[in-house]
């Protein structure tokens, strides 16, 4: 914040008393000081309760030294300062553990057996197998709901940007919201209410149509937004060079957004391919390769991790496996994020001026 | 939308003399615009229709699920499917998912809130773009992998936090605890409030970035310090956007499956301790007694989706309902 920066300065040099650049840190540095010496002092065993005192003590010491020193005023705005510094920071420290604790419990299995072995002949509790049978079933649930999904979630969103106007449009614009929030249980127990009508034993395919209807709202939306950013100038042109609408759709409107939409696709399939509750629901789970997405129960890596952790009876081989494959099923979506952010800034459509 | 208005305008009708290969062509074209139309207008029917579908059939396998029911099903206090008859009701999920949620956003907004305004008007701006970044990246880390980390990770260190609050706050009743593991109510809100805590950080930092630089300066030019800036201009102009993006995060606690199945220890009655171990949700619920329910038993679990699918229908809708009034009338960017 720039001006804020100047403004301060400014004011600081005509104001008759103010703390140091330095203090904050100082304060810090005593607060944790004090707070270790509470911490030993008291026996407190949770480090966590060591950083809370802390971060309380560095709160109410800056309080009360900035409204001895700079007065009321100059205290109230340090001391939201300081707690909008806590907050960040008491953020950060589960997400940090969260990849961390990922990463160093997942590399301790991971390796080239683990991702090419199913758990066909490996008991839940002992060490070794692997996750080659989840890979497949996710990719091929995962694969199966993009095809379904994509298309659909485009065509969408191309009726509402380039056809759209009356009633049938607002009701779809309202429902895909609507949409966005169906929770992922809800979506799963929809197909599975179809399944009890037909009387149908899990497979890997009802997963994708739970999938696919996940995937949908995503991809309406964002594709709406890259729609609207082509420029009409383009339309326009090639409308009056006599080029039909649904061509100047297909070879203008499309290629112009083509990056975006891409992006909204791979993040959606990022945000489908975690999804644990409707592969529960439909595909049940197996501890063998199964490649045929159609037939038979399937094993897909959320689910894996689940039922790793779920039905071993605290063994630790299992949870180490679980572990690796969080940091796989994580790997692959942050993979797919990042290329499609690297996609988005790479394909960007250049706007009219 | 003056897209529509323009694309609209009919392809320059071809002239009199056009040779006979363009009257072809407009044939052809005029075909082509009608499946393309079809196709896309189709697709948007589909949405609709599953939409409506999903209403349906929840329904109508409800509905077989609760004339068998033999209890209450708004007020019984057990979930037994494979009894003769089944006897079960919702009164504990829903006890144990608005708790849950509650619990989730008390803890989850205001450091949302905090962390945004951080974003936008307190850190370094060499910070503020690769920390939005990496939230960015948290958001789209998978429930399951939370909740394996708040069982395996989270669990074991909430011994120490509730033994504080039991030795401090446990003559309120709701916050003391008898030694359980503390794979309580309050553990799960806690997960939940991590987990919702990157969506509603974005929102509110998109909303607090439209702030109009004028309201910033000019409270900045009556010698306002930056509090004051926040709470007289920021504040103010963000709140509704700050209240929808709670209400998105609402939706994601309350429809989350896997982090609660995992974290919690359930049991069907209602603890009046959040520190106790027990209680459960509508999607934990459905999670964990799928696998050995029987017929009568699914349908029982799908009467339940069918309660949790209407209450987050509610809480999405308010939430665009205020977004939607909020651009009405925002100005900031008109």
């Amino acid at each position: 914040m720039s001006t804020a920066a100047v403004t301060d300065k400014r004011r600081s040099s005509l104001r008759s008393a103010s703390l140091p650049k330095w203090s904050p840190w100082a304060i810090a540095a005593g607060s944790i000081v004090v707070a270790v010496g509470i911490g030993e002092g008291a026996g407190l065993t949770s480090h966590i309760q060591w950083g809370l005192i802390a971060a309380l003590l560095f709160v109410l010491g800056t309080y009360v030294i900035a409204s001895a020193v700079e007065g009321r005023r100059q205290a109230k705005d340090r001391i939201a300062t300081s707690l909008v510094w806590v907050a960040f920071l008491l953020a950060v420290v589960p997400l940090v553990s969260l990849v961390w604790t990922t990463v160093k419990r997942g590399v301790k299995v991971l390796d080239p057996y683990f991702l090419t072995h199913s758990m066909g002949v490996v008991a839940d509790s002992e060490p070794g197998g692997g996750i080659y049978h989840a890979i497949i079933g996710s990719l091929e649930q995962v694969g199966l709901a993009t095809l379904i999904g994509a298309p659909i979630g485009v065509l969408t969103a191309v009726y509402l940007v380039e056809y759209g106007r009356g009633g049938l449009a607002r009701a779809v614009t309202f429902f895909v919201d609507v949409m966005t929030g169906i929770p992922s249980i809800v979506a799963g127990l929809f197909i599975l209410s179809l399944m009890l009508m037909a009387d149908m034993q899990p497979f890997g395919f009802a997963g994708s149509l739970a999938l696919a209807i996940l995937m949908m709202p995503v991809v309406v939306r964002s594709t709406e937004e890259m729609l609207k950013l082509v420029p009409n100038e383009l339309r326009e042109a090639s409308l009056a060079l006599g080029v039909p609408k649904w061509r100047t759709i297909l070879k203008v409107v499309l290629p112009t957004s083509i990056g975006g939409i891409t992006t909204g696709i791979m993040l959606a399939i990022a945000r489908i391919a975690g999804e644990t509750a409707p592969v529960l629901l439909l595909v049940w789970g197996n501890s063998f390769i199964n490649n045929n997405p159609f037939s038979g129960a399937q094993q897909s890596l959320p689910l894996y991790i689940y039922q790793q952790y779920s039905q071993s009876s605290g063994s630790t081989a299992a949870f180490d496996r679980a572990w690796a494959a969080s940091l796989t099923l994580i790997a692959f979506v942050m993979i797919l994020n990042l290329a499609a952010r690297g996609i988005a800034r790479w394909k960007a459509p250049k706007t009219g001026r | 939308m003056d897209i529509t208005k323009t694309t609209d305008v009919p392809p320059p009708a071809s002239q009199p003399t056009a040779e006979p290969k363009k009257s072809v062509n407009r044939g052809a074209t005029r075909a082509g615009d009608r499946i393309f139309l079809g196709l896309s207008r189709g697709s948007g029917i589909l949405l609709l229709v599953i939409m409506a579908a999903i209403a349906v059939f929840l329904t109508y396998r409800a509905s077989l699920a609760i004339s068998k029911d033999h209890g209450n099903f708004l007020t019984t206090f057990e979930w037994n499917t494979n009894l003769m008859p089944p006897s079960f009701g919702i009164a504990v999920l829903a006890f144990g998912t608005v708790v849950s949620s509650i619990v989730a956003m008390a803890l989850a907004v205001p450091v949302a809130v905090a962390i945004a305004l951080f974003l936008t008007h307190y850190a370094p701006r060499r910070m503020s773009g690769p920390v939005a970044y990496v939230i960015d990246l948290l958001a789209a880390v998978p429930s399951i992998v939370y909740g394996l980390w708040g069982a395996l990770v989270l669990v074991p260190h909430l011994n120490g936090l509730f033994g504080w609050l039991n030795d401090y706050f446990g003559w309120t009743g709701i916050l003391s605890w008898q030694g359980g593991p503390p794979r309580s109510m309050l553990t799960v809100g806690i997960l939940l409030a991590i987990m919702i805590l990157p969506i509603v950080t974005n929102v509110s930092r998109e909303v607090f970035r439209q702030v109009p630089r004028m309201h910033e300066e000019a409270a900045l030019a009556l010698g306002a310090t930056r509090w004051e800036v926040i709470r007289m201009s920021v504040l103010p102009f963000g709140r509704s956007g700050v209240i929808s993006a709670s209400m998105l995060g609402l939706g994601r606690a309350l429809g989350e499956t896997m982090a609660v199945a995992t974290v919690l220890s359930p049991t069907f009655d209602i603890q009046t301790s959040l520190l106790d171990p027990g209680g459960g949700t509508f999607a934990q619920n459905i999670a964990s007694k799928f696998g050995e329910a029987t017929q009568d038993g699914r349908d029982a679990l799908i009467a339940s989706g069918l309660v949790l699918f209407v209450i987050t229908l509610l809480v999405n809708g308010a939430a665009r309902a205020i977004i939607a009034r909020r651009k009405e009338y925002s100005g900031a960017n008109a």
